[in-house]
């Protein structure tokens, strides 16, 4: 969590890429997290696949059965994943659906991810509630921090009591939307940016979904601390070499 | 009627239920949580139901002594003719009582998820009806096998949808419909069509089929001078008619509940359907349910020759049900499930669902007393399984 945190203080408009672990190739895992921190990434969200991803789009569905197809398991994940911090330095986190994590025992998860040297987790069927009454204890017991998502129809209210509970930050979905599915962002968009940034919350945002291009990262990066890319980069790593992927990465950093 | 069956205030049966949605559903769910319940009680809703129930789907349904099928296994059988509803099964309780719900809240547009495409015809049918646009998302795969329904859909206005993600089923069409739901959050309401989905789906469809044994209560008074059945016997694929069909009886622990699961081509074939047993606790479609899956927590794709029964979990109320052992869960196969079908055809001169049939082929199953009323409801009509029926039995 201390890494995250870190990051966060940095004087830097931060860019977060999220790929799926598994995909294109089942071993692609450490070359892509590497090669990201070498292209001058801030953050990275390992995508653990999931059979049902309810909140993502077509491209991010796609990989996921994919790599499955090709055998990505949670047990695979943390093999792959067992020396990551001898090499990698930025944070890294894992968003996955709440199941395979369950399955998996939650605190086994938790416990895993801090023995490998994972930050975060986004798990997006997580609900607020549930988390505090069944899970919050684990999460800071291992030192991770858990990133809840909000939309514009997320109330201030609610808002706030996220805020209150988290210490890293807290993870905009830009529209109401599934992953992969808006093109520029418009004025509406742009007034619910403003309007989180005014709250004045004690956690930097961070905006996600709907991020492809310059443009939509710099409107992204107006009013909030950054951005997360997701189904872009999917896209363009089922198509290109991990060694290049610094192509991608380059229309983002300045 | 508040029963330690029933959900809980969190939407808890037990440890299974609740609402385990990402954030982008929480608005349009927890409108519908905060006033699914005032909105049912409300007199105008009801009258509302009630009369459409009377003179539209042509409730109450009869509760038939069935004699031949009775000598047959030496025993008293009533059968509950949700089959006689309009559209063909009981799905359409629940999506009158929906759609009536979906109005009051100011929604315009209504969406579906649907398996056989029976509950996207029931969807389509009341949207007709209360002249509401309709969208259903069915499996590509079931488009190409479910053609008659398709067309029905269409001819009542709906568009139909493929899912073409994952399996192309049920349970991919109900996540297509989740999806739109996150991508349509103002003007949209959600007909789900089971006791399955996060809190208040489950209670909400179980109170709305309620009227299946609030009616059998009553009929069972007329016609036997008693209130309570000695068993229930009903067909389970996510549950909603088993939902109602037990709902009333919950509490009197003297009636036997029997649910009935497919087995497919059998229980360790590695082709089934039958949850209680195959599943492990596990989060599906925003619930916490028992549900088949890998030992990664990857849904796996069940399988049943009834397209109805074919869902990967079972509604939390029936986990719950199955865990307390408040309901007896058997499983049945293809094989005895279609030869019960016949059975009934050739008996009684009705040709049942093959979900339906399930539940007929679990009397082959058991042994009653002479003097036992034992409860079959009959979910639905077979009409739509014809073409399975012609090629299983050569006809």
């Amino acid at each position: 969590m201390k890494r995250i945190q870190d990051k966060l203080q940095e004087n830097k408009k931060l860019l977060s890429i999220y790929f799926t672990a598994g995909f294109p190739n089942l071993n692609d895992t450490k070359n892509i997290i590497e090669n990201l921190e070498k292209s001058g990434v801030d953050m990275i969200e390992i995508g653990l696949p999931f059979s049902d991803p309810l909140a993502d789009g077509p491209t991010i569905q796609a990989s996921s059965t994919q790599a499955l197809k090709n055998g990505m398991t949670s047990a695979l994940l943390f093999e792959q994943l067992q020396n990551i911090r001898e090499s990698v330095k930025i944070p890294l986190l894992i968003m996955g659906y709440f199941n395979p994590i369950l399955q998996f025992g939650v605190e086994n998860f938790c416990k895993k991810c801090q023995e490998i040297g994972i930050d975060g987790l986004i798990i997006p069927d997580l609900p607020l509630e549930i988390y505090v009454s069944e899970y919050q204890a684990i999460f800071e017991k291992y030192a991770l921090a858990n990133i809840f998502l909000i939309t514009p129809q997320t109330s201030e209210e609610r808002i706030l009591r996220m805020d209150s509970i988290s210490n890293s930050f807290i993870y905009m979905v830009s529209s109401a939307s599934v992953t992969g599915s808006t093109d520029g962002f418009g004025e509406k968009e742009m007034n619910y940016f403003e309007r989180v940034s005014k709250m004045n919350l004690k956690n930097p945002q961070i905006i996600g979904f709907g991020i492809n291009d310059k443009l939509t990262f710099n409107q992204a990066a107006t009013f909030q601390k950054g951005a997360i890319i997701g189904s872009s980069f999917v896209k363009f790593i089922k198509e290109n070499a991990v060694a290049s992927l610094s192509d991608f990465t380059r229309n983002f950093i300045n | 009627m508040s029963s330690k069956y029933n959900a809980d205030e969190k939407g808890f049966y037990g440890e299974f239920g609740g609402a385990f949605i990402p954030e982008m559903l929480y608005p349009n769910v927890e409108e519908l949580r905060l006033k699914y319940l005032e909105i049912s009680e409300e007199k105008s809703f009801k009258e509302e139901f009630q009369s459409l129930l009377r003179e539209y789907v042509g409730r109450p349904t009869p509760l038939y002594f069935a004699k031949r099928l009775s000598q047959k296994h030496n025993t008293k059988i009533y059968l509950k003719r949700e089959d006689l509803c309009h559209t063909g099964a009981h799905k359409i309780n629940n999506t009158i009582g929906q759609i009536l719900v979906a109005k009051r809240l100011g929604k315009h547009r209504i969406i579906a998820e649907t398996g056989a495409g029976q509950h996207g015809v029931a969807t389509a049918t009341v949207c007709a009806l209360m002249g509401l646009k309709c969208i259903v998302y069915m499996g590509e795969i079931d488009i190409e096998r479910q053609a008659p329904n398709v067309a029905r859909m269409k001819m009542l206005g709906a568009e139909v949808r493929p899912a073409t993600s994952g399996s192309k089923t049920l349970k991919d069409a109900t996540n297509e419909a989740i999806r739109d739901w996150i991508n349509n959050p103002e003007d949209t309401f959600y007909i789900i069509g089971s006791v399955v989905g996060p809190h208040p789906y489950p209670d909400m469809v179980a109170r709305f089929q309620s009227v299946i044994s609030e009616e059998i209560k009553l009929q069972l008074e007329e016609i036997e001078n008693r209130k309570n059945p000695d068993y229930v016997i009903a067909c389970v694929g996510g549950g909603s008619n088993a939902a109602g069909a037990f709902y009333h009886f919950l509490d009197d622990e003297n009636v036997n509940l029997i649910a009935v699961e497919a087995a497919g081509k059998g229980v360790n074939s590695g082709e089934s359907a039958a949850t209680s047993l195959l599943g492990k606790t596990g989060v599906i479609h925003g619930s916490k349910t028992l549900l088949m899956q890998t030992n990664d927590g990857q849904i796996t794709e069940p399988y049943s020759i009834s397209a109805g029964l074919d869902y990967p979990g079972i509604g939390p109320m029936h986990a719950n049900l199955f865990q307390t052992k408040r309901a007896e869960f058997l499983s049945i196969t293809d094989d005895e499930a279609m030869e019960a079908g016949l059975e009934l055809a050739k008996l009684e001169g009705i040709i049942p669902a093959i979900e339906s049939a399930h539940a007929f082929a679990v009397l082959n199953h058991k042994t009653f007393n002479p003097d036992d009323i034992v409860i079959v409801n009959l979910s639905g009509r077979g009409d739509k399984d014809l073409t399975t029926y012609i090629n299983y039995f050569k006809i």
